[in-house]
C-alpha cells in the first residue's frame, strides 16, 4: 500500500518525466531529419540545392528551387482566396451575426476543420479540377496572355489553391474570430457613440486594436496552407517545373516528399534529398508558427491594457 | 452621408457573401461525396479484404482491410498520446509548474509542434524506423500517428484544465488533500466531460491522417497479425483506389471516402454532443 506522499511524489514524477519526453520528441524531431539530411548538406553547399533547378536524382542533380517555388506559389494562391474569405466570415461572426446564427455557424466552421484531408482530395479532383480545366480552355482561347503553355488538364496552381484555401479557412476564422472577440466593448461603443456606422467601426476601431492578432491568424494560416500534403498531392498535376501561370501544374514540397518515399532508398543520396526537403519544411512551418505566436502574445498584452 | 452609407451596406453584403461561400462549399463538398460514394458503397464491401480483381474491375472485394488498420491506428495513437499528454498539460496548470517560465517554454514548443505539418512527422517517423531496423508496421505508424496528435491533444486539455475554477482547487487544498490528489478527485472530474470530448477530436484527426501514416505503417490487402505487420488505412485507400486508371475502382474511393467522411462527422459530432450531456455532471 502508497502512502498518499509516495503517491504525490509519483505522480510528480510522472508530470516531470512527460514534460521532458515532450521537449525531447521535438528535439529528435530536427535532430534525426537533420541526420538523415547531414550526407547531401555535406556534399553540395546551401546555395546550389536551394537555387539549382534541375531535379534528375539518377544523375545526383538536386535542385530543390522548382519545388520551393511550386509551394510559394500554391501557398500564395490559397492566402490569396482565403485571406479575405475568413476575415469577412470572422467579422460578420465575431460582430455582426445574431447569438443564434453564430451558434450555428461555428460548429460547421469546426466540421470543415476536422474533415479529412483526402476528402478535400477527392472533391478537388471531382469538382474543383474539372471546373479549373474548363476556366483553363476558356483562357487559352480568348487570353493567350494568362494562359499555361501545359495542356488544359485542371491539374494547377489554381485548383491546388482553391482547395487549399478551403481547408485553411477553418483555422483563420477561428483564430480571427477569437481575436476579435477579445477587443474591449467600449472602445466599439466609443466609435458608434462619434456616429460611425457599423463597418467604420470595425474597420478604423475594431480592426485596427486587433490588427497584430489577424496578422497572427493569417500567419497561422500559411503555415498550414505550407505543410498540407495530400490534399494538395492529388490536384496540383506534380511536374517538377517552376509555373508561369495559375493553370501549370506545380510540384510542392510536400508533395515531392509523399511521391517519392517508395524508391527513395534505390538512388544514393535521394533519401537524404527528401529528408532535406522534410527539414525544410520543419524549419519554415516552426519559424512561421513562432512568428504568429508572437503577434498573437502581442495584442493578447493590448488587449489587457 | 451617402457614400458611408453605402459602404457599410457593402461590406456587410461581402461579409454575407463571404459565408454563405465557405458554408455552402462545405455543404457542396459533403454533399458531392455522399452522393458519389452511396452509389458506390455495397455493405458487402466493409466486411471483405480486397480480392482477385478488385484493382482491376472494383469488384470482387472491399475494404475491410482500411477500415481495420484505421481503427487499429488510430485507437492505438489515441491510447499512447493520452497518458503522455494528460501529465503535460496538468504540468502547464499553475498547480505544478505554470507559474514559471517552463510552462511558457512549453506551450510555445507545443503549438510550434502542433503547426508542423504531419507529412514531416512521417518522414521523421521513417527517419527513426531506419535507424532502430524496423519495417513499415503498425507500430511504427501508431508511434508516428501519436506525436501528430500529442500537441493538439495537450494544448487542448490545458484550456480544458484552465477552466477548472480556482476556488474548487483552493478548497481542496484547505481539507488537506495533496496535489495530484486535487487533480485526481477534483480538477480531473470537474474537467471530465470536456477531456473526453478532446480525445475524441483527437481521435477524429487521427483516423483521417494520411500524410503521416503514409511511410511508417505501409499498405497491405490483409489484416495485421502482429503489430509488426504493415496495415492499411483508409484515406490512403481513397488516395489509391482514385489514383487507379479504372472508373470502376475509382467509385471504390468514392465509397471509401464516404465511410472515412461519416465516421469523422460521426465522431466530431457525437464528441460535442457527449461534451453537453455529460456537462450535467460538472459543478458550476
Amino acid at each position: 500500500m502508497l502512502t498518499r506522499s509516495t503517491k504525490e511524489r509519483l505522480a510528480t514524477l510522472w508530470v516531470g518525466i512527460a514534460g521532458a519526453t515532450t521537449v525531447l520528441l521535438a528535439a529528435a524531431l530536427f535532430t534525426a531529419l537533420f541526420a538523415r539530411a547531414f550526407p547531401i548538406l555535406q556534399r553540395y553547399p546551401l546555395t546550389a540545392l536551394l537555387f539549382g533547378t534541375v531535379w534528375q536524382p539518377a544523375k545526383g542533380l538536386f535542385g530543390f528551387y522548382p519545388f520551393l517555388l511550386g509551394s510559394l506559389w500554391v501557398t500564395l494562391t490559397a492566402m490569396a482566396v482565403a485571406v479575405p474569405l475568413s476575415l469577412l466570415t470572422a467579422i460578420y461572426l465575431a460582430e455582426y451575426a445574431p447569438a443564434t446564427v453564430r451558434r450555428t455557424l461555428n460548429p460547421l466552421i469546426d466540421l470543415m476543420a476536422s474533415v479529412p484531408s483526402v476528402v478535400y482530395g477527392v472533391f478537388g479532383v471531382s469538382v474543383i479540377v474539372p471546373c479549373v480545366g474548363k476556366l483553363a480552355t476558356f483562357v487559352q482561347q480568348h487570353l493567350p496572355l494568362l494562359a499555361s503553355e501545359a495542356p488544359p488538364t485542371g491539374y494547377s496552381v489554381l485548383a491546388a489553391g482553391l482547395v487549399l484555401a478551403l481547408m485553411v479557412a477553418p483555422t483563420i476564422v477561428a483564430v480571427a474570430e477569437e481575436v476579435l472577440r477579445s477587443v474591449p466593448v467600449s472602445l466599439r461603443e466609443a466609435a458608434l457613440a462619434l456616429g460611425a456606422t457599423a463597418w467604420e467601426t470595425t474597420r478604423f476601431v475594431t480592426m485596427r486594436a486587433a490588427r497584430a492578432g489577424i496578422i497572427g491568424a493569417v500567419l497561422l494560416g500559411f503555415a498550414r496552407a505550407l505543410g498540407e500534403t495530400m490534399a494538395v498531392l492529388m490536384v496540383v498535376g506534380n511536374v517538377p517545373r517552376v509555373p508561369r501561370s495559375f493553370f501549370d501544374p506545380a510540384y510542392p514540397l510536400p508533395a515531392l516528399i509523399a511521391n517519392n518515399y517508395g524508391e527513395m532508398m534505390s538512388i544514393p543520396l535521394y533519401d537524404a534529398a527528401l529528408m532535406m526537403a522534410a527539414l525544410l519544411l520543419l524549419v519554415s512551418a516552426v519559424a512561421f508558427n513562432l512568428a504568429a505566436q508572437l503577434v498573437l502574445r502581442l495584442t493578447q498584452s493590448v488587449g489587457r491594457m | 452621408m451617402r457614400r458611408r452609407y453605402w459602404c457599410d451596406r457593402i461590406a456587410r453584403i461581402a461579409m454575407v457573401m463571404s459565408v454563405t461561400g465557405l458554408i455552402s462549399s462545405l455543404g457542396a463538398l459533403i454533399a458531392v461525396v455522399l452522393a458519389k460514394g452511396w452509389q458506390a458503397l455495397d455493405w458487402t464491401m466493409l466486411v471483405r479484404l480486397p480480392s482477385g480483381s478488385y484493382y482491376l474491375t472494383g469488384e470482387e472485394g472491399g475494404i475491410l482491410n482500411a477500415i481495420v488498420g484505421s481503427s487499429l491506428l488510430a485507437i492505438g495513437a489515441t491510447l499512447l498520446a493520452l497518458p503522455l499528454a494528460l501529465p503535460v498539460a496538468l504540468l502547464l496548470q499553475p498547480d505544478y509548474a505554470g507559474r514559471t517560465r517552463v510552462a511558457g517554454a512549453l506551450r510555445i514548443l507545443l503549438d510550434s509542434l502542433w503547426g508542423v505539418p504531419s507529412i514531416v512527422y512521417g518522414a521523421c517517423g521513417f527517419a527513426l524506423m531506419v535507424a532502430l531496423g524496423w519495417r513499415a508496421s503498425l507500430l511504427a505508424g501508431i508511434v508516428t500517428l501519436a506525436g501528430v496528435i500529442l500537441p493538439l491533444m495537450v494544448r487542448a486539455m490545458d484550456e480544458v484544465l484552465r477552466a477548472v475554477p480556482k476556488p474548487m482547487k483552493e478548497a481542496a487544498y484547505a481539507l488537506g488533500l495533496t496535489r495530484w490528489e486535487t487533480m485526481r478527485f477534483v480538477v480531473i472530474r470537474q474537467a471530465l466531460p470536456a477531456l473526453v470530448t478532446v480525445v475524441l477530436l483527437a481521435f477524429g484527426r487521427a483516423i483521417g491522417d494520411a500524410a503521416s501514416v503514409l511511410f511508417t505503417a505501409g499498405y497491405t490487402d490483409n489484416l495485421p497479425r502482429s503489430l509488426f505487420d504493415p496495415v492499411a488505412s483508409l484515406p490512403l485507400a481513397v488516395f489509391f483506389l482514385l489514383n487507379s486508371p479504372f472508373p470502376e475502382v475509382q467509385r471504390q474511393a468514392y465509397a471509401a471516402a464516404t465511410v472515412l467522411l461519416v465516421s469523422v462527422l460521426v465522431i466530431s459530432g457525437s464528441a460535442r454532443l457527449l461534451a453537453h450531456r455529460l456537462s450535467r455532471f460538472v459543478v458550476r
